[in-house]
């Protein structure tokens, strides 16, 4: 790594060291009691204490996120190959993955809890999020073939087959990895807003239950503990899939090409 | 070499297009087998949309294409004018990619893919991406990539616009050596004077017209094409007609244009 590289990445963890130093100075000065607004030593050593419960829950959160992930890149990869073979599927069919997509998640949540058991209601929605934009950006992509790269496989009397196994799924690629990187984040965030939604009705047992709980406590320490785990989870999907996308694009694509080259 | 028989006979061809463009209407032409057939004529004068046709990329609307033989038909390269290589795949990945859609095993299209490279001088950068070529590494791939399959007929468009002058000189040099080894029919579309007084046969300068030809220039085949060619008189008397037959067509698109 260069000098300026690891400036590049000390300047954000310097702010973030900085902005805790803060929050943890007005605490102190003001006396702020911690159920109004506990200090960052104070979250982390609730965490250290509260470990036996909160990182099963967190166990629970992240692993129905990676099944829903898995589940929506799967059936979005699916759907858009299908949709891509022809102009009238898609219109039969993205309107409906529109309407389910700008419905909020928070207002399906609670009819899925009726007529599902609060796991897998929880992995539905979770998957919901996540399939819209791995389903759209994998449609573009698909779309987006080079002409002349086209016109090559045209002249050499390439099968259908062909075309989508050498041609369409490569160029593809960034694209379906950038609705795969949103699709990360959203499929946490739909399996968080589901398990609220059961928590409230007093089910579950991940990350957002765990908050509705302490939340009935007033144990707000707990609260900003199992929130920074949330925190903590989203960077670390988004971190992990951006580095895949990085791994396989970074020979060829521009988006993941080194531009100090 | 005779050039007598005609390989390919575009007969009043006519090509409209979706939008209700047209291309190129009653057009006649015969490459013959093993000439280098230059298409010489501005912008827009439909000089690509024949190649397209001749490649099968794109259906006549009016007129036939005959070939003298089907076979022959089959074994087509295309130099595009852009190369068009994918991005993602080695060199040596884009020319064996006309012998992998024939169903060529990657060992058994080696020797194949290999020759093409050490043709067009790429040897050693059989694993090298696109990206770490340079302009003219470029083309010449893609001219490898069109030569895998040792056509007998090799349609160019265009393929040297794109790069600089010295460079443009250089493949146009390796392009004649090549031409010497292959004994191909070449088409090959330009609308630089130099490089189809360079590299030609015989010159057929386009219209923008619909289907006229302004002139037709057959260059003695036993001229030596070297560098010092450029320098001759015949050379320059072929550039000379070429570029008066090319004002006029020209001068008939701006007229056209101002009607």
């Amino acid at each position: 790594m260069t000098a300026s590289k690891w400036r590049e990445a000390l300047i954000p963890l310097f702010v973030f060291l900085l902005t805790l130093a803060a929050w943890e100075a007005i605490v102190r000065i003001k006396s702020i009691p911690p159920y109004i607004l506990p200090a960052p030593s104070a979250i982390a050593a609730k965490l250290m204490e509260d470990r036996s419960v909160l990182l099963p829950s967190l166990a629970v959160t992240l692993g129905v996120t990676l099944e829903a992930l898995v589940a929506a890149t799967i059936g979005a990869v699916a759907l858009a190959l299908l949709l891509s073979q022809s102009k009238w599927l898609e219109r039969a069919l993205m309107p409906f993955a529109i309407v389910l997509q700008v419905t909020p998640i928070i207002a399906i949540a609670p009819l899925l809890l009726i007529y599902l058991t609060p796991q897998t209601a929880v992995l539905v929605c979770a998957f919901l999020v996540a399939f819209f934009p791995i389903l759209s950006n994998t449609a573009l992509g698909l779309a987006s073939v080079d002409h002349g790269l086209q016109d090559v496989f045209d002249l050499y009397h390439a099968t259908g087959w062909q075309k989508l196994i050498y041609l369409r799924l490569p160029s593809a690629l960034p694209q379906f990895l950038a609705g795969v990187r949103t699709g990360g984040g959203l499929a946490l965030i739909g399996a968080i807003v589901a398990e609220l939604a059961a928590g409230a009705s007093g089910q579950g047992s991940g990350l957002a239950f765990r908050i509705v709980e302490a939340g009935f406590r007033l144990d707000v320490p707990r609260m900003f503990a199992a929130l920074a785990l949330i925190s903590l989870s989203g960077i670390a999907i988004y971190g992990a899939l951006a580095w895949l996308s990085h791994l396989l694009l970074r020979n060829w694509h521009e988006s993941a090409r080194d531009r100090s080259i | 070499m005779t050039y007598d028989e005609p390989l390919i006979s575009l007969q009043q061809v006519g090509k409209t297009y979706d939008n209700g463009h047209v291309a190129i209407e009653g057009f006649d032409l015969n490459v013959r087998s093993g000439e280098t057939l230059t298409l010489l004529g501005p912008s827009g004068c439909g000089k690509s949309t024949v190649l397209r046709l001749i490649a099968g990329l794109a259906s006549p609307t009016s007129g036939r294409i005959v070939w003298s033989s089907p076979e022959r038909r089959k074994n087509l390269g295309v130099v595009f004018q852009e190369p068009t290589l994918m991005p993602w795949a080695s060199v040596f990945d884009n020319v064996y990619l006309p012998l992998r859609l024939a169903g060529a095993s990657r060992d058994s299209a080696g020797p194949q893919v290999r020759q093409a490279l050490r043709q067009v001088g790429l040897s050693d950068f059989a694993d090298a991406l696109p990206r770490e070529l340079s302009g003219g590494m470029k083309m010449r791939c893609a001219i490898a990539r069109a030569l895998a399959t040792v056509p007998n007929v090799i349609l160019m468009d265009e393929p040297f616009a794109a790069l600089d002058e010295v460079t443009r000189f250089r493949l146009n040099d390796e392009l004649l050596e090549l031409q010497l080894e292959l004994k191909a029919t070449i088409v090959f579309v330009t609308h630089s004077v130099f490089e189809s007084a360079y590299l030609s046969s015989r010159i057929v300068v386009m219209s923008r017209r619909k289907g006229e030809k302004i002139d037709e220039i057959a260059i003695d085949p036993g001229l030596q094409r070297t560098a010092d060619f450029r320098h001759t008189p015949t050379f320059a008397d072929i550039c000379r007609r070429a570029s008066l037959a090319l004002r006029e067509a020209t001068d008939q698109q701006i007229g056209y244009a101002e009607i």
